[in-house]
């Protein structure tokens, strides 16, 4: 079974992205309210994919990604972004620093789950 | 998807709550020096707001929250210059958005958002100012740092270096399972000197099982004045401070900014009340086990079995107090919740009545049951508009008295024993007695001649109907009285004294239960019934002879103290039998100017009880607050202390009207 880490820190936003990506297939899906829960999250298991949000409380979607792209260890795992559009700049930084898609809030449903189909290799 | 709708709604609540507390302390402490923490906590609430509202299809909100974040933005970026003016107009526009959320809660179409969107954009259009700077590459900063850093980060790091101050690096290696922690630590000892721009995680040349952290801070402090806070880190001077002081006494910051929704759940309060009534259930039973192994070493003596009926009676009980604390506990929040509202509801009244009003508010970590906290609300609600409408004065008359012109309304929560109290005060002109009693007299409540006492007369206000202004005002008048404030808190189980002084202001004292779940009370017997009491109106018990109870006036009375306590025979309220005896237990209830004995043949102890509503036949009996049930599946019925006292305050007035014919 493949495995998902979503990074966003507002609890609605996290149910509705994951409702939308079970719909995928079956997954193993992990939730992270912040940065930090990421960084815990990450040595529990082998990834095959993570959505992470920019602006967080602790550290932000840039500096997760960052982390995860120096890491041998995970430098593999896909990486999208999901952020509202007003955020054009640290985008444009995520994409940067490794990210292989975005998404702007509001998005629709099947965009997020092409996506996901596309980075699992569904 | 309605479950989500529900969670939606309760987040998006929770962040406007957010925001208007940062606004509070923004508007408390942007003369001292705007806090960048608390400007982009707003930020990310309205940030987070918008993308739940784009999830869920509501345009208008989206779009409203998206011209309101950009405003945020430019603010948080050093593009608008924080003063009163924009405090005041970013708390309208969150009442704004308030409204918003509230029709959507009850299922209306969202508003029209457009000329609010307008008003936005114009007042942006009007404050905006410009900011422009040299880069941070040439302010001497690592490109591999400022790839990953925010916007608003950036802003804030090049805000500390045009400021003058130094920029420092901390590295740091935690364990990887609980570094959030130590890093918190790390953190909020380097906030005390200065401000956190970034953190960032590495994993590069770090042991497995733990995690890098770089943190890069300014400081307008110099390097040497960090090494003790900081002792066992590797501290680098990035950019050289160009004010360096010697260390200056640190700031105390609030450091609940990094406020994690993490570990919390939420959960419907019905839910866990109905957790409480199974505890309720089980706690009877408890009962139960108790008397049944009391029961047992009574006819059988101590064998062995009853021995061990014994312990686990005692280990269930145990256990049980846990589980009931433990549940309580999760239904108790702090009363500082509340109160945010309040001060948004003072903001925009006084505003509404052009009265300059300061609000205080003490205690607000006071923990109370969330239940309780939101049926105590309006009537907060309504004494803070009587205290702003009736008593603070107007500036001019304020100023003609000596006093500050601006008047200041105090709230102030406190537990005490189980109880919780709350104060609302003024420093107004106090309560008009003469007015009061006037107005009594013309409204034919107090007889010409009949004079009253001091306490009496303050009774007055909460005489339904009651009101000393001819005109009711805008404000306060929205139907509600002293009387349904009264009768709400004793609806609760609390009660509400007042304290004035002439000139000097007026204080609300509301006492209530901390919970309202599981109760402790007072068994006791009068004449062949049983009743219960609850502990937490109950002052004192005495034991009495006969003859210590005199006879003034025809009524009687206890002297206690040296003070004449009136008192009330609980058999003659429910026509009950009165037993003959020499001896009698009273029960003092009560607090303050308003106390009473009740005279009760006896007192059997303490039990838990949950209260259940009466049936709609005995609903109407007055002095009767519910039933109970205790062990061995008997009801008994739990007397209402308030309607009793008032009882006894109302039978004092009539004997008093009746010896004056």
């Amino acid at each position: 079974m493949k495995s998902i880490l979503i990074v966003e820190d507002s609890v609605t936003t996290r149910s509705f992205i994951r409702a939308i990506i079970e719909d995928v297939g079956d997954l193993n899906i992990v939730e992270a309210s912040s940065g930090f829960d990421a960084l815990k999250a990450l040595p529990s298991q082998p990834f095959d994919l993570i959505i992470t949000d920019i602006n967080m409380p602790d550290i932000n979607g840039l500096e997760l990604i960052n982390f995860v792209k120096s890491n041998p260890q995970y430098k593999d795992i896909p990486l999208m972004i999901i952020t509202t559009e007003r955020s054009e700049e640290d985008r444009r930084k995520g994409m940067a620093l490794g990210a292989f898609a975005y998404l702007t809030k509001p998005f629709k449903s099947e965009e997020l789950q092409d996506i996901v189909r596309r980075a699992l290799v569904l | 998807m309605k479950g989500s709708v529900q969670e939606f709604i309760s987040e998006a609540e929770e962040l406007i709550e957010d925001v208007n507390k940062n606004l509070l302390t923004m508007q408390d402490t942007f003369k001292q020096g705007i806090d960048p923490d608390v400007i982009n906590s707003i930020f990310r609430s309205i940030h987070t707001l918008k993308g739940l509202s784009g999830l869920f299809g509501l345009r208008h909100i989206t779009e409203f929250s998206h011209s309101l974040e950009s405003f945020l933005d430019e603010l948080r970026l050093g593009k608008v210059t924080l003063d009163s003016e924009v405090i005041g107009f970013l708390f309208s526009n969150i009442d704004i958005l308030m409204r918003l959320f509230s029709d959507v809660e009850k299922g209306e179409k969202e508003g029209d958002v457009s000329g609010a969107i307008r008003d936005i954009e114009a007042f942006k259009g009007r404050v905006q100012g410009k900011v422009s700077g040299p880069s941070l590459e040439e302010l001497g900063i690592d490109p591999t740092v400022v790839k990953v850093l925010s916007e608003y980060e950036e802003h804030r790091l090049k805000t500390n270096i045009t400021d003058g101050k130094g920029i420092y690096q901390v590295q740091a290696i935690f364990g990887l399972t609980d570094f959030d922690k130590a890093l918190e630590g790390l953190t909020n000892n380097i906030k005390a000197m200065g401000e956190v721009i970034t953190t960032l995680p590495s994993s590069t040349g770090i042991p497995p099982g733990s995690i890098g952290f770089t943190i890069i801070f300014g400081s307008k402090e110099r390097s040497d004045a960090f090494k003790d806070k900081l002792s066992g880190f590797e501290i680098k001077e990035i950019v050289q401070g160009k004010l360096s002081k010697p260390a200056a006494p640190s700031t105390t910051q609030d450091t609940a900014t990094l406020k994690s929704i993490t570990h919390t759940v939420r959960v419907d309060i019905d839910k866990l009340d109905r957790i409480l009534n199974t505890v309720g259930e089980l706690v009877l039973a408890k009962g139960a086990v108790h008397r049944i192994s009391k029961e047992m070493s009574d006819s059988y003596g101590y064998t062995p079995l009853v021995i061990d009926v014994h312990k686990i009676a005692q280990t269930f009980e145990r256990r049980l107090a846990e589980l009931q604390d433990q549940i309580l506990e999760i239904r108790m929040v702090p009363i500082g919740q509340i109160f945010g509202r309040l001060a948004q509801v003072v903001r925009r009244y006084t505003r509404d009545v052009g009265k300059e009003i300061d609000l205080e508010l003490f205690g607000e970590d006071t923990e109370i049951d969330k239940l309780l906290a939101e049926e105590i609300i309006d009537p907060l609600m309504h004494l803070i508009r009587n205290a702003i409408d009736h008593g603070i004065e107007p500036a001019d008359v304020r100023k003609a008295s000596g006093k500050k012109e601006k008047g200041t309304v105090t709230l102030r929560a406190f537990p005490k024993g189980n109880r919780v109290v709350i104060d609302v005060q003024d420093d107004g002109a106090g309560i008009d007695m003469e007015k009061l009693v006037q107005k009594a007299k013309e409204k034919g409540l107090v007889s010409p001649g009949q004079s009253l006492e001091r306490s009496e007369i303050i009774d007055l206000i909460f005489i339904p109907g009651f009101s000393t202004k001819d005109v009711v005002s805008e404000v306060s008048g929205r139907g509600v009285g002293m009387d349904v404030v009264k009768e709400k808190l004793s609806s609760l189980g609390g009660f509400i004294e007042v304290h004035t002084v002439s000139g000097q202001g007026t204080t609300f004292t509301l006492t209530l239960p901390i919970t309202l779940a599981i109760i402790k009370a007072l068994l006791i017997g009068v004449s062949t019934e049983r009743f219960a009491i609850p502990l937490t109106s109950i002052a004192e018990t005495l034991i009495i002879q006969a003859d210590d109870i005199q006879t003034i006036e025809g009524k009687e009375v206890l002297e206690l103290r040296g003070e004449m306590l009136s008192l009330l025979r609980v058999a003659n309220v429910f026509r009950l039998e009165i037993r003959q005896s020499d001896r009698f237990f009273i029960v003092v209830v009560g607090f303050g100017e308003r106390r009473m004995g009740m005279i009760v043949d006896e007192i059997y102890g303490q039990q838990e009880i949950v209260i259940k509503s009466l049936s709609d036949y005995l609903k109407g009996i007055p002095g009767l607050a519910g039933a109970a049930e205790i062990g061995k599946h008997e009801v008994i019925l739990v007397l209402d202390v308030e309607a009793l006292l008032e009882d006894a305050v109302q039978k004092k007035r009539l004997r008093e009207d009746y010896k004056r014919k």
